[in-house]
């Protein structure tokens, strides 16, 4: 199972006494190596469809292959051995250690000692844990790291198969951005294939290869990848879902060193007031920033030149919105408007790599 | 047997030398009282764990279960005594079938509740990673109810030991029997002895039940607020 795509085919769910089916004849195709993210209203069937992957549901009808093969013939328990399940409550074992709930599923599987200890010192340092936080408790940490510790405890023997139900969505958005991020960087490693059930369209978008947008009853109103969906909403509720910042949304698909960043309104230090002037007229902004041996210095206005004065020797304002050419639009957007500034300088490491101006941004906003 | 004595006005509450002589006494009666509560507490812990697991499994039993085992508590313990001794005698089988049905209610009780008390999440996480009914009982929920079964364990023990005073009068050892001898004889002494001693292997069973819990739940200490 080490390329293990998910089909759903015409698979329906019917709850014992519900008048509706909870998911009705869904097919669709999660793709090895991928994170597909499954999004959509409150009960529109996101919990059922990954709890039928792992068969702690059962489907009423349809057939689920996961890696090629049938679930339905294989036996339950193992088949979830071979599955990471990670749950937004977490559930880690409250009196096991970190350790001994990271090595749940090798126990269950019966790998030796000196295997199972190797793995957990391999993931605790993977999803960022401290060594020393293998001999705790659960209810020694905090939720940041508990949901650490359960990401590890879904990868530990190494499934091809990892299934999120808002795994991070009772954490606070500070840390959940982080573990966001830290998913990615991982899946950017393991390449599992990833069903990753979210109610957050944005958590949607930055971490699907491929979004799936569900309706109530299970029903797949859109699927692809992120900027597909963005640019062409397929209908009304899936535009509607997306919001009225669905132009803002696209920002964060695109990667600030994927835009031609601008020269920007620079002069080097030994430029004179007439240069200076020269370049902000062109440029036609009222202040100017001061390059020395290709390090940003500041900027003046235009008022606080003096005649005769090298712009080196001014002294100068420092940029209040640097940001990192990794970072995406959305993110630089963010940081301009919230410092009252029109533009951010871009760092690639410690270089620097041009400016982003509010208007480079708004040109990525229509597709 | 306990040699006869006879009632002065002007004894003491207690004669130390009638405790010196009968030493050897007040100890086997010690164990023997230490006896009758511990199988009463096991085979107790052991049918109450049946049901219980029975009550989890078929939940509409769990209706019926505490009511027969509510039943039984309530009997009063002489009543009960009487209405089994047509059947099975003054005899030993006599005392423990009371005393075990005793602690069924209490135990029952505290064992669903404790595996109720799990968390659904970690019922489902251990689900999802593959636990098998009997490894999720036995390795998840049992554990995590230990403090909770501990705490009717605990209840149980000291009903029991109190009780198992009264089989004195169905003629069973323990430190009833002091306490039988001194009412009998309005004689003070080892009604102190009988009285005092039941408490205190009360107290000190309780407190080992106490440290057993604290021994098998290190987790259940370092809970944070949360
Ligand atoms: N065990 C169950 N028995 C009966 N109905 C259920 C059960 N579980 C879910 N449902 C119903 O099935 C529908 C889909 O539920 P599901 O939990 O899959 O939704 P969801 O998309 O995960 O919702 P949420 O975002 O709130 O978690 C809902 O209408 C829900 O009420
Ligand atoms: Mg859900």
């Amino acid at each position: 199972m080490s390329e293990a795509s998910i089909r759903l085919d015409q698979v329906s769910k019917w709850y014992a006494g519900a008048s509706a089916p909870a998911v009705e004849e869904l097919s669709m195709e999660m793709p090895a190596g991928q994170v597909t993210a499954l999004v959509g209203p409150s009960g529109c069937g996101k919990t059922t469809i990954l709890k039928m992957i792992n068969r702690i549901i059962e489907p009423t009808s349809g057939r689920i292959e996961v890696g090629g093969r049938d679930i339905q013939g294989l036996d339950p328990h193992a088949l979830r051995r071979g599955i990471g399940y990670v749950i937004q409550q977490v559930g880690l074992f409250p009196h096991r250690t970190v350790d001994e709930n990271i090595a749940t599923v090798p126990k269950l599987l019966g790998w030796d000692r000196r295997r199972t200890e190797r793995r957990i010192e391999e993931l605790i340092e993977m999803v960022g844990l401290e060594p020393e936080m293998g001999n705790r408790y659960p209810g020694e940490l905090s939720g940041g790291q508990q949901q650490r510790v359960g990401v590890a405890r879904a990868l530990a023997a190494d499934p091809p198969v990892l299934l999120m139900d808002e795994p991070f969505a009772a954490v606070d958005p500070i840390v959940r951005v982080r573990l966001q991020d830290e998913l990615r960087s991982l899946q950017a490693q393991l390449q599992k294939t990833i069903v990753f059930v979210t109610h957050d369209i944005d958590e949607a978008i930055k971490l699907g290869d491929q979004v799936a947008i569900l309706d109530v009853g299970g029903v797949l109103r859109q699927y692809g990848r992120p900027e597909e969906v963005l640019r062409e909403p397929a209908n009304a509720f899936v535009e509607e879902f997306l919001g009225k910042e669905r132009g803002l949304r696209r920002l964060s698909l695109i990667a600030v060193r994927d835009v031609s960043l601008e020269d920007g309104p620079t002069v080097s230090a030994d430029a004179g007031p007439a240069e200076a002037r020269e370049v902000m007229a062109r440029e036609g902004v009222d202040w100017v920033a001061i390059v020395r041996n290709g390090e940003l210095r500041g900027w003046v206005w235009e008022s606080e030149l003096e005649s005769g004065r090298k712009v080196g020797d001014l002294s100068v304002r420092p940029f209040l919105v640097r940001v990192s050419a990794d970072s995406t639009l959305r993110e630089a957007l963010d940081a301009i408007v919230t410092s009252h500034n029109q533009v951010a300088v871009v760092y690639d490491g410690d270089r620097y790599a041009g400016m982003l101006t509010l208007s480079r941004i708004s040109e990525n906003l229509v597709p | 047997m306990i040699p006869e004595s006879t009632f002065l006005a002007s004894d003491p509450l207690i004669r130390w030398s009638w405790i010196w002589d009968h030493l050897e006494e007040i100890r086997t009666q010690t164990i023997e009282h230490f006896i009758l509560t511990g199988i009463a507490v096991g085979v107790g812990f052991a049918i109450a764990m049946g049901l219980s697991i029975i009550a989890l499994r078929f939940r509409r039993t769990y209706g019926p279960v505490t009511w027969v085992t509510g039943v039984l508590y309530t009997i009063p313990s002489l009543a009960l005594f009487a209405f089994l001794v047509p059947y099975t005698g003054l005899s030993t089988l006599t005392a423990e079938i009371g005393l075990v049905s005793y602690t069924l209610l209490i135990l029952v009780r505290n064992i669903v509740a404790g595996i109720d008390g799990v968390s659904p999440a970690v019922r489902e996480a251990a689900v999802g990673m593959g636990y098998g009914r009997a490894r999720l009982f036995l390795e998840i929920e049992l554990p995590l109810a230990l403090p909770v079964i501990v705490a009717g364990l605990r209840i149980a023990t000291v009903t029991v030991i109190g009780l198992v005073t009264v089989t004195s009068i169905i003629g069973q050892g323990g430190l009833g029997l002091f306490i039988l001898d001194g009412l009998r004889r309005d004689f003070y002494t080892p009604l102190i002895v009988g009285s005092v001693l039941s408490v205190a292997l009360a107290v000190v069973i309780d407190a080992a039940l106490a440290g057993v819990e604290w021994l098998l739940s290190p987790w259940s200490r370092m809970r944070m607020a949360r």
